[in-house]
């Protein structure tokens, strides 16, 4: 038994020897961000992880501009609305190909793999003369249309995993108990997709939410600029000012939402939903 | 209640495959209606189209007269139970069993009470509140028959409903399902590859074997009066053996010895014109340790002496096999009957005759045995189709 202790000791400590480097290599940066924001104009290169003055200003900074306030409106609302389209189509997309025998799925599922490899940044010239024309240039849809198209594909990857996952037979127990498609579908197979709808909501926006090079590139104004976008256009108060300190509070309040969706979907995400459903 | 009519029902698959080939079955108002046979028979096809899950190639199903091959499940009122069970994982056993009448639109009070109606049939009232993933395999077998059972529809189909139970509770819950068909008398289509399960339930048992129908009748007929070697040997546990025998002026040469056959066989066999080779079938509950039987009686019958190679004492009786020196009949029935019961992947079980003596035989393992039997129990087929020459349905 002792040596076997021992032997369970020595792992112990070598998986929380990698476990705290992993989590360091993670989180340095993230906490120097935090640390760069809370710092003083005077003090912001000084070179220490905790500030030694500590202040509320960039954040009051940024909030006190719509520099900041309104391309954060942008951001929520174009990758929310963009998130939702492409949930709801991934969805009936991803059942079709878990369950339906069509034509030309296999080359659907292929031309959605294509488009999830192709290089966004070939696309942006061409994206940007087509939305000019179209007038689709620094408006919400002009961005939300482009998400969709690169977010589907991971919409549609994941949930047809999930729905692979639900025994068939769920589905015909529904119709004959009386259902249409339509309610076997919402009634019985949605409520069980749901970790997987969820999942994939939170990739989605993630995406959305993060995406720096379309935002740049299809965006002009403050009609549509989203905060990623509008963070390299931060200046400071003039132009010998350095604007670090707000470029790092901002930085900040743009990772909240996506802690706050995480935190809010991850109750949802209850592995192992289906047990039960079939002797397994 | 409903009476359901197949007429012609051929299922062919866009790959040309033919799972069920001009099925006629009609199972009238009330009936218990037993599909068995090995897997890939079609019985599950059969059933699936009858529910509305697949599409009927060709042929024309009715129920209670009317034209059903076109209509949707849901519209041909009949409730399903699955081997699986297909309980929806995330409704209580009371959501589960109200699912079916909640979408028929049927109001709150009376689906709480035909909910608590069945699941008092069915002794499930304490459970109505848990979710499957919480119930025994038992419990969610009976779920399964409670939300079928809710909604009175006009039939229940039931498809392998008791395979996923263990050997005890199956016993049990045949019996409960055999008493809640009674106590209910809903017409009922059940699929089984179990012959004991074909046997003690059904009213009527229809063999299947590669999509088509062998014989339909009652339990007791099929064992008594097979119409051919396939039902033969499908039903009966243990099942029949067979021997090769050469038919010679009223006499059988087999490996059994020279059995002289009583008029009552020899005079079917004449009128089906049967063949000299031939496949004699005897039950291994009709043979008997000759040293048991009265004298006179002793005489009706034949005799043959063996080597007893295994003795499976069972308390109430005893199960003695021998080896034949000869190979042991074989024809493509009879090949197929052995890989669905997968015997034919176990050396040596090929070439043995298995008997049902009385417990208070002495028959001993490695000591030679005489055995009787009755030569007018004796069934002969005809090897090159399989027919019953002795058939007298």
């Amino acid at each position: 038994m002792a040596i076997g202790g021992a032997v369970t000791t020595g792992r112990k400590a070598r998986w929380a020897l990698v476990d705290i480097i992993v989590v360091v290599y993670a989180l340095v940066p993230v906490l120097w961000i935090v640390s760069l924001s809370f710092k003083t104009k005077e003090t912001l290169a000084d070179g220490n992880f905790i500030p030694r003055e500590w202040t509320f200003q960039n954040y009051a900074d940024i909030f006190a501009t719509d520099e900041f306030i309104r391309p954060l409106i942008n951001s929520l609302g174009i990758s929310i609305i963009a998130t939702l389209i492409a949930v709801v189509l991934g969805m009936m997309a991803a059942y079709a190909i878990a369950r339906l025998d069509f034509p030309g799925k296999k080359a659907l599922v292929g031309v959605s793999l294509l488009i999830a490899m192709f290089p966004q940044i070939s696309l942006v010239t061409p994206l940007f003369n087509i939305e000019r024309q179209l007038g689709l240039f620094d408006t919400w849809p002009g961005l939300i249309l482009p998400y969709i198209t690169f977010a589907l594909p991971l919409a549609i990857y994941t949930l047809s995993a999930f729905f692979r996952e639900i025994p068939w037979e769920l589905e015909k127990a529904a119709k004959m108990d009386g259902a249409t498609p339509g309610q076997a579908f919402w009634k019985v197979i949605a409520p069980l997709a749901a970790p997987g709808v969820f999942t994939t909501a939170i990739l989605v926006f993630i995406f959305c939410w993060n995406d720096f090079l379309f935002a740049i590139s299809l965006t002009s104004t403050e009609a549509s600029r989203t905060v990623p976008a509008a963070l390299s256009f931060f200046t400071g108060a003039s132009q010998f000012e350095d604007p670090t300190g707000t470029i790092s509070a901002a930085a900040v309040v743009i990772t909240i939402p996506i802690i706050i969706f995480v935190l809010f979907f991850q109750r949802r995400i209850v592995a192992g939903l289906t047990s039960g459903a079939v002797k397994g | 209640m409903a009476e359901i009519v197949l007429d012609k029902v051929t299922k062919r698959y866009p790959d040309g495959a033919l799972a069920v080939s001009e099925m006629d079955i009609e199972i009238a108002d009330g009936e218990f209606v037993i599909l068995v046979g090995p897997s890939g028979c079609g019985k599950s096809t059969a059933l699936n189209m009858i529910a509305g899950l697949e599409d009927i190639s060709s042929g024309e199903l009715r129920i209670d007269g009317a034209r059903a091959n076109e209509k949707a499940p849901k519209d041909r009122d009949i409730a399903m139970v699955f081997q699986s069970y297909a309980l929806y994982p995330h409704m209580s056993v009371r959501e589960n069993m109200a699912f079916p009448l909640r979408l028929a639109k049927v109001d709150d009070a009376t689906v709480r009470s035909k909910v608590e109606e069945a699941a008092e049939i069915l002794d499930l009232t304490q459970h109505l509140d848990r979710r499957p993933s919480n119930l025994s395999g038992g419990q969610r077998q009976r779920v399964a028959m409670g939300r079928a059972i809710v909604r009175s529809p006009k039939a229940f189909l039931m498809d392998e409903p008791l395979s996923n139970l263990d050997a005890k509770l199956r016993g049990q819950m045949r019996t409960s399902v055999s008493k809640l068909q009674r106590q209910l008398g809903t017409t009922t289509v059940y699929v089984t590859h179990d012959q004991t399960e074909a046997m003690t339930l059904g009213d009527r048992v229809v063999v299947l074997r590669g999509g088509i129908v062998q014989q339909i009748g009652s339990p007791q007929f099929l064992y008594d009066h097979p119409a051919n070697l396939f039902v033969a040997g499908f039903i009966g546990s243990p099942s029949m053996n067979f021997v090769p025998a050469t038919l010679e002026d009223g006499s059988l040469k087999s490996p059994l010895g020279t059995i002289t056959l009583t008029d009552r066989v020899r005079r079917l066999a004449e009128a089906a014109n049967a063949p000299r080779e031939v496949v004699a079938g005897l039950r291994p509950e009709h043979f008997e340790d000759a040293a048991l039987m009265e004298e006179s009686h002793r005489q009706s019958g034949s005799t043959f002496t063996a080597t007893v190679d295994v003795l499976e004492s069972m308390g109430a009786e005893k199960y003695a096999y021998f080896t034949v020196e000869e190979e042991l009949a074989t024809t493509a029935e009879l090949e197929e009957l052995a890989a669905d019961a997968g015997s034919a992947d176990v050396p040596g079980t090929g070439s043995t005759i298995v008997t049902r003596l009385s417990a208070s035989s002495e028959a001993r393992e490695g000591r030679p045995l005489d055995v009787w039997f009755d030569p007018d129990r004796i069934q002969l087929f005809d090897p090159s189709n399989g027919a019953n020459l002795t058939y007298s349905g």
